[in-house]
């Protein structure tokens, strides 16, 4: 076996992240098996549905690598996924005649996100604030930027061809498109992006957390003082970090708004930001895996309360929130499997102690 | 400029501080204090303001018992809230945020499912008096009186009596004052209950001038984030004060000459900027500074 071979597995397999075993990487290829396999059966609303869920895993996995790893908190995720979507609208509205005008928008509604985000990040990271000041201030950045987008009804909000459409939200955005490929809601090509996507985030956020940079994140979170006097710049990394969550949460939002060519000013309110802490808490931030679990089936769950009405969907999530922050403060998916693992190990020195 | 502008202006201002005060001091009394944010204030806001409406509208109570009855009502709610779920998180502030903001939610999302989307406001007691074309609220004024009164209520209990001095043991060295023999338990459950009776107050006294909807605390919640930022939780009387007083100074004319939207915007640069360089706010700074001058006047 070749020797990067071996490194990068090895990477892979390190100890940031659950999920190590041989029985856990063939379990994952199962899903994945299923996963690609799935519109050969799925109904094309099915896997529209499915496809939503999953296109807000980065913006959870985001906030897993920014709390879980890095120790700094965020309720602003859902505001840089709003930026990102907006913004992509606003330039994929004005270039719908440019071929590949869909690709700049979306890299200029991420690039949006990120460069709020490292603004934002110069003042508190550099400022070295406590840890409390900055989901509080990101948290009041949302709900500003959602009363202003709420009052941008009228013909005199627009830019360029696009109106911005106040709380109506802005509609008849288009897909993404990759040449003549269309990347539509209900497409299975948008399935397949999705599923990508997701893929791709998750592993190279597994091996990004296990690698030497993901070491210094980490140390960062357990002992910001230890890690600043090891000679790490401690702010600039934080920066990176925060920019790198930012810029997964203007991934979602671009897949979000070329799946249902629309968004409005609630997906950066109170409430829409409420739900990745949601996920990320509820899984457990210290494991990519449980937030990736936890963010797909709470989304479903979510989806299927809201037919009752959606303040049952959300009092039900923040009564979740609360039992998870008291019972379970590692997080749900994480609990579960730091029992399992301790019963296996139990269990096999009970064995090995028989077989002696 | 004539006079009647200029009044106008000190009337937006002090305006604003009544509301900046009222909404941040309660705030940052449990931060300074307890040491943890409560992300569910804007929601005991919201409570307060639901209370006062109720007991108004329902059992035609007059308007001042009715926000007696707030505040002693999301007083208790309060303390009860302590007892149960922030006493858990006293060595986790990020984790008493997250827990206080699902209470939030549970909060604001059960309200709208007992007492529908919107309720009908108490009307505002209509004292008005105009001076050189601008017309005053009386209400208005009386807010910003109540608020002044509710900062010097505060700093006498913290500097004038024997619970003060308990208090001000536990923010300085929670261990050394419960060696002393201060119940740093009872304090903290005495302060968060008494943030808890600020937000009821507040809620009360704004109840009449806004709709009343389960979201309502959120108008009040981001400015008093910032204020509480900027003011810093070392003196948290201090500190609410001069933050209210700085920030309406900058929101006033933002607001008055180019909107709302500016002027909150204003604020959270103001936020940021100041926060780059007085980490610890403005209340911590002057504790520096303090701190120094004791040391030069020793050595």
């Amino acid at each position: 076996m070749a020797r990067w071979y071996t490194g990068l597995w090895r990477i892979f397999n390190g100890p940031q992240e659950l999920g190590r075993g041989r029985l856990f990487w063939c379990l994952f290829m199962l899903v994945v098996l299923g996963l690609l396999t799935y519109p050969a059966v799925g109904s094309v609303f099915a896997l529209s549905n499915l496809a939503n869920f999953c296109l807000y895993v980065p913006l959870g996995l985001g906030l897993a690598l920014l709390w879980g790893y890095n120790g700094v908190l965020s309720f602003g995720q859902s505001a840089f996924f709003a930026i990102a979507g907006y913004l992509y609208g606003i330039i994929a509205g004005n270039l719908l005649e440019m071929p590949g005008g869909t690709l700049l928008a979306a890299a200029g509604g991420i690039a949006a996100s990120m460069a709020i985000a490292a603004a934002f990040g110069y003042f508190v990271f550099y400022g070295q604030v406590s840890n409390w000041i900055i989901p509080l201030l990101l948290l009041v950045l949302s709900l500003i930027l959602e009363t202003f987008m709420a009052q941008t009804a009228g013909y005199q909000w627009r830019v360029g061809d696009v109106l911005l459409g106040g709380y109506n939200g802005m509609t008849n955005v288009p897909s993404l498109e990759i040449g003549s490929l269309s990347f539509g809601g209900a497409s299975i090509a948008f399935y397949y992006l999705v599923i990508a996507v997701m893929l791709i985030t998750y592993l190279g956020l597994r091996l990004l957390v296990n690698s030497h940079y993901g070491y210094v994140v980490a140390g960062i979170r357990d002992d910001v003082e230890r890690t600043r006097m090891l000679g790490y710049n401690v702010a600039r990394i934080q920066i990176q970090v925060f920019v790198v969550a930012a810029a997964l949460a203007g991934l979602s939002g671009i897949l979000y708004v070329s799946w249902g060519n629309y968004i409005n000013p609630s997906s950066m309110g109170l409430l829409a930001a409420t739900l990745p802490v949601i996920w990320t808490a509820v899984g457990g931030r210290s494991s990519l895996l449980a937030v990736l679990l936890s963010t797909v089936t709470l989304r479903s769950l979510a989806d299927t309360l809201a037919v009752r009405g959606g303040e049952y969907a959300f009092l039900i999530m923040g009564i979740l929130l609360l039992v998870t922050m008291l019972f379970f403060p590692a997080g749900i998916v994480v609990t579960l499997a730091v029992r399992l693992s301790s019963w296996k190990t139990a269990h096999g020195e009970l064995k090995q102690n028989r077989a002696r | 400029m004539s006079l009647g502008y200029v009044i106008s202006l000190l009337y937006q201002y002090v305006d604003n501080v009544a509301f900046l005060l009222l909404a941040a001091l309660g705030l940052m009394l449990i931060l300074g204090v307890v040491n943890v944010i409560n992300l569910a204030h804007g929601e005991l806001i919201m409570m307060g303001a639901y209370i006062t409406t109720l007991a108004y509208n329902r059992a035609h109570i007059p308007l001042a018992l009715c926000m007696v009855l707030s505040i002693l009502g999301v007083g208790l709610f309060g303390m009860l809230l302590e007892r149960l779920v922030i006493r858990r998180f006293y060595d986790d502030k990020l984790g008493a945020l997250v827990a206080t903001w699902g209470i939030g939610l549970i909060l604001s999302q059960g309200t709208l499912l007992v007492f529908g989307p919107s309720m009908q406001a108490v009307s505002l007691p209509s004292w008005t008096f105009s001076y050189g074309g601008y017309s005053f609220g009386g209400y208005r004024l009386l807010l910003f009186v109540i608020a002044i009164v509710v900062a010097v209520i505060a700093w006498w209990t913290f500097y004038y009596t024997r619970l003060g001095v308990r208090t001000r043991a536990t923010m300085q060295n929670a261990d050394m004052a419960r060696a002393l023999g201060v119940d740093t338990r009872r304090i903290y459950l005495l302060t968060f209950g008494a943030g808890s009776a600020l937000a009821g107050l507040t809620g009360a006294l704004y109840a009449p001038t806004t709709t009343i909807v389960p979201l309502m605390g959120n108008q009040f919640v981001d400015v008093a984030f910032i204020t509480v930022v900027i003011g810093g939780g070392t003196n948290p009387i201090v500190g609410a004060l001069t933050s209210a007083a700085l920030l309406s100074l900058i929101a006033t004319p933002l607001s008055s000459t180019l909107g709302t939207f500016i002027g909150r915007i204003g604020l959270l640069i103001a936020a940021l900027i100041v926060i780059r360089f007085l980490p610890r706010g403005i209340s911590g700074y002057f504790q520096d500074i303090r701190y120094r001058h004791m040391a030069r006047v020793r050595s």
